[in-house]
């Protein structure tokens, strides 16, 4: 009688160890890890766009002091940043395609307002030497390039996980769990590019 | 014979090839052996001595690691691009404080590319920033660099990166190693002059009156003074004092801490 208790505890432990080595086996910790690094990684790319909307309302003011008449550029991009800004994302959200491409929208239309916004400063040799304006230009550069990095950081994240979503055996995980592809940044302006850009060496 | 060889390499190449492709069309990122790599020969093999005797000499002082990185040219890549991923290979500053600095040069680069790079650690940028290491490059090393001035230039970026970091309240180096007491006292001697240098540079960069004409002119001497201060260091502290015996953790190899980088710095020309 003792034996046989002593050895359905037995069977039991075994049952639990093989069931554990199971569930390493089968990826879900590499999903719990994966998917937290997609998250981390957009934490950042989202710090990264808010720091540029922190740098537009000094800029503006600025470019104000100097071209306060390029009023219709300047309009733009309050507007733009208004609306990048109230746009909220949470890590959530971001299994929503739909609720990405938003997002990617609103952040692609305040960087085209500020790209043109740069564009008409070029005419203001006063604004261009100004110190301050300067700094306010290369913090805003360094920014961009930081969101550069921040994008392709998330997207190599999910392109991770989207690779341990697909692949056999850990799909069969995926499937058990409901985990599925994530939505990541796509180029944002195929037409722009596709075209070849007019370059205009007259100024 | 050969057949079977030339199989095997062909089996070879054909596993390693997809692995490749995609890094061959870019400069590779070279091996980290020292704190500044020329691969673009613009400086002597005694200024490269000299320069990298001040920036090994500043990372055992205060544990921040300032690297300068000389290439050819960068493309078909970006400077932003290349820099980060020498920055993400090198892992410059230490581990948690990420107090690493590089300054990437590619003087073969296009203006549109842009020749010159400060890729600053993520623990730097509160001093450093993106304003600071611009104008670090445009006002500081650019008058040189048109000059052909590559290596005062460089000595005079350092210095002006290396009073930045200063300022910065970042953790203490870790303990020199006994027996390096003479070391210690050399290196102090090189540390000092690099410091005053930059901070007249800074002086000049912020002062309030500052003319386009005058700029040329300024800090000559003062480049000669930390010139002669780091070649007499370097005289007194012998042949052996230096890298063999001065004691750096390691036995005089260099490698990042495992700082890391968001991007953030600035690009410039000249």
């Amino acid at each position: 009688m003792t034996s046989t208790a002593q050895f359905t505890r037995w069977t039991q432990l075994f049952f639990a160890m093989i069931i554990a080595t199971m569930l390493s086996g089968c990826g879900y910790n590499t999903f719990q890890t994966k998917d937290e690094a997609t998250k981390a990684a957009w934490g950042e790319v989202v710090n990264q766009y808010q720091r540029r909307a922190d740098l537009i309302p000094n800029l503006v003011n600025t470019v104000k002091g100097y071209a306060g008449h390029e009023k219709d550029t300047l309009e733009a991009v309050t507007k733009a940043r208004a609306a990048a800004t109230s746009f909220q994302i949470t890590p959530e959200v971001l299994n929503d395609p739909a609720a990405l491409a938003k997002f990617q929208q609103v952040q692609g239309d305040l960087s085209s307002a500020l790209s043109r916004l740069m564009m008409v400063t070029e005419a203001y040799p006063n604004l261009k030497a100004d110190a301050g304006f300067r700094d306010l230009q290369s913090q805003l550069e360094g920014t961009e390039n930081r969101i550069t990095v921040a994008r392709k950081r998330y997207i190599d994240a999910v392109q991770e996980f989207n690779v341990q979503v697909r692949q056999f055996p850990t799909n069969l995980t995926a499937m058990m769990f409901g985990y599925k592809v994530k939505p990541s940044f796509t180029v944002e302006n195929e037409k722009a590019i596709s075209t070849a850009p007019a370059v205009n060496f007259g100024k | 014979m050969t057949l079977v060889r030339a199989l095997w390499m062909a089996l070879v190449l054909a596993l390693a090839l997809p692995a490749q492709a995609q890094a061959q069309d870019f400069v590779p990122v070279p091996a980290l052996t020292g704190h500044i790599t020329d691969q673009a020969g613009m400086l002597s093999a005694e200024q490269r001595g000299q320069l990298e005797a001040v920036l090994t000499d500043y990372e055992t002082k205060t544990g921040s690691q300032i690297a300068v990185l000389l290439v050819k040219t960068t493309a078909p890549e970006q400077i932003e691009q290349y820099s980060l991923r020498v920055a993400e290979a090198w892992k410059l500053g230490r581990k948690g404080v990420d107090d690493g600095v590089l300054l990437l040069v590619a003087p073969g680069n296009t203006a549109a590319m842009r020749r010159m790079r400060i890729e600053s650690g993520r623990g730097v940028q509160g001093v450093l920033t993106d304003a600071q290491s611009k104008r670090i490059l445009q006002d500081v090393i650019a008058p040189y660099f048109q000059k052909e001035a590559y290596y005062e230039g460089l000595v005079a970026g350092v210095g002006a990166i290396a009073t930045l970091l200063n300022k910065e309240q970042f953790p203490a180096a870790p303990e020199v190693q006994a027996g390096t007491g003479q070391g210690q006292q050399q290196q102090g001697s090189m540390l000092i002059p690099l410091l005053i240098f930059g901070i007249i540079i800074l002086f000049r960069m912020f002062g309030p009156k500052r003319s386009r004409l005058s700029r040329g002119g300024w800090g000559s001497g003062a480049t000669g003074f930390i010139l002669g201060s780091a070649m007499s260091g370097l005289g007194r502290g012998g042949g052996g004092g230096f890298g063999g015996g001065g004691g750096f953790s390691g036995g005089g190899g260099f490698s990042g801490g495992g700082g890391s980088f968001d991007g953030g710095g600035a690009s410039g020309d000249w």
